[in-house]
């Protein structure tokens, strides 16, 4: 019941509002699985990504997709824990624990159910428009899961739309740029590496983005 | 019922929905057709022909809806060019806001269309956003990039919902005044002329381009595609302007000449605008065509244009 609630206000509500007042381009639509397991990797702006990351899946595998979030934003309040626990569907991640806990038991949980988990590496949303550090989480998963196709995607426009602190949106048209599937390379330091850096080969295919 | 309805529509207006028709299915022909015969150069026609059957889908069933609808319709394709052109174009981290009173301007002109206030529309664009982007610009303080950031608002705001407009507006010109074929097949008239210039400009430089017209800005335009489509158009805007409008015949020569110069021309000027941004297309909107605004370029010079020729030759309203 809940999950066709979820799915109905998704695909009548948010895909439309995304795609008509926002706007999305996409670029190699191909190359997105629409089955689990999988892990989309993407660049972090806004909360507008997760919106343009689920926009991208048809409305048949939404029910397998997971935004990977953060506990301490998202689970404040008890409203907003709802909501973005039942509709949006995120698995929310403890940034604060320390290496005693195990943080990541959620996302492996969900690749075991053939899930399609969507992760910002970069942990946070940092400079509007601007790529910041990548955290190593995703290569700890992928090694654990080697046969598991990582996705990179770059998002641009986001950052715009709704930068870190601002409260009203403002449509602008965001780019998503979708890249070829890799797995696992054997070598941690290679992996966010070579993750990195497609994704940022990724972004020369978005129009240049003039944010003065 | 839907037939019975589309009967009563003018018999121009049935002719050339049947007309649009007959060139879509020729052009979707010609798209499985020309790439076997010369493999190579035509593979970017199946992807256009897709969106040229979306388009005139769109348009056509607004157009036949009534003013409403196609006014509604205008206002959503005025939205969307804009935002491609305010996306691209460089704006300031400080300038969200403003870039949100810009999209405003589009509620408040295409109102005073809903309202059918002409002198409203005349003036709320040119003077109001015009002041108005200043001020909130003016407010939030940056001043460095001021002057560029408030002329690149102000010529999105008139190239997309003030130019545009007008072809909203022209939904308003009273039945009796155009007994031809009514508000629509004048604003039909248009689009499909406009259009069909840039296909006979297309056709006539793929088929005997030689010498190319401006290589820095449009390495595609040629002088024979050009002068080829322009009197192509010319011939047709002549031949079919007493089905569609109130013109007499020498007003009709003298639009059927200039309207397909002032298209090329905002084909162009929209080409000069990409180059300065550093793309190719305004967006991927519509497949084969790049961006609204990369389909809309020589209508925006088109229409009032179009516009204004009508009121001066013809029509009484304007």
């Amino acid at each position: 019941m809940l999950q066709l609630f979820r799915r109905l206000l998704l695909v009548g509500l948010v895909k439309p509002i995304a795609k008509l007042i926002i706007g999305v381009d996409v670029r190699g639509r191909r190359n997105l699985p629409i089955a689990g397991p999988a892990i989309i990797a993407a660049n972090h702006n806004s909360h507008i990504d997760t919106l343009l990351l689920i926009c991208l899946f048809p409305s048949a595998s939404l029910r397998h997709v997971r935004p990977v979030a953060a506990a301490d934003h998202f689970l404040q309040s008890p409203l907003s824990s709802w909501f973005s626990q039942k509709i949006v569907g995120i698995l929310p991640i403890d940034r604060t624990g320390g290496a005693k806990r195990d943080v990541l038991a959620g996302c492996r949980e969900a690749l075991e159910r053939d899930e399609i988990l969507l992760l910002f590496p970069e942990g946070t949303r940092g400079e509007a428009e601007e790529m910041g550090n990548f955290k190593s989480g995703i290569a700890r998963l992928a090694e654990q899961f080697p046969d598991t196709p990582i996705v990179p995607v770059y998002l641009q426009g986001a950052g715009r739309v709704l930068p870190r602190g601002a409260r009203i949106p403002v449509p602008f048209t965001c780019s998503a740029i979708i890249g070829k599937p890799f797995r696992w390379s054997g070598d941690r330091r290679s992996f966010m590496q070579s993750l990195k850096s497609t994704i940022e080969a990724l972004s020369s295919a978005a129009p240049p983005l003039r944010w003065l | 019922m839907a037939i019975d309805w589309f009967l009563l529509q003018p018999l121009a207006l049935r002719a050339g929905f049947g007309g649009l028709l007959l060139l879509l299915v020729l052009g979707s022909l010609a798209a499985i057709i020309l790439p076997r015969v010369q493999p190579g150069k035509w593979q970017d026609l199946a992807p256009r022909m897709t969106s040229w059957w979306l388009i005139c889908g769109i348009v056509g069933a607004a157009l036949l809806a009534g003013w409403q609808a196609f006014t509604l319709l205008f206002a959503y394709i005025s939205f969307v060019a804009l935002r491609e052109f305010l996306t691209l174009a460089p704006t300031r981290r400080e300038d969200r806001l403003v870039v949100l009173l810009v999209y405003l301007s589009v509620l408040i002109s295409y109102w005073a269309i809903w309202i059918n206030n002409y002198d409203y529309f005349l003036v709320i664009v040119p003077i109001y956003v015009f002041v108005g982007t200043a001020i909130t610009m003016a407010f939030m303080g940056r001043t460095d990039g001021f002057l560029a950031t408030v002329g690149i608002m102000h010529w999105g705001v008139i190239v997309c919902v003030y130019n545009l407009g007008h072809i909203a507006f022209l939904m308003r010109t009273p039945l009796a005044e155009v007994p031809q074929a009514g508000p629509a097949g004048l604003v039909f008239f248009l689009i499909f002329v406009t259009q069909f210039n840039d296909v006979a400009q297309y056709v006539w430089g793929k088929l005997l381009g030689r010498h190319k017209i401006s290589p820095t800005v449009s390495p595609n335009k040629t002088w024979e595609g050009a002068i080829g489509g322009f009197l192509t158009t010319a011939a047709v805007f002549v031949a079919l302007a007493p089905f569609f409008t109130p013109l007499s015949f020498y007003p009709s020569l003298f639009i059927g000449l200039t309207l397909p110069v002032l298209g090329f021309f905002g084909d162009i000027t929209m080409s000069a605008i990409k180059r300065d941004l550093g793309v190719k297309d305004t967006s991927q909107l519509l497949p084969g065509h790049g961006g609204a605004l990369d389909r809309l370029d020589s209508l925006m010079f088109t229409a009032p244009w179009y516009f204004h020729m009508l009121a001066i030759f013809a029509l009484e309203r304007f």
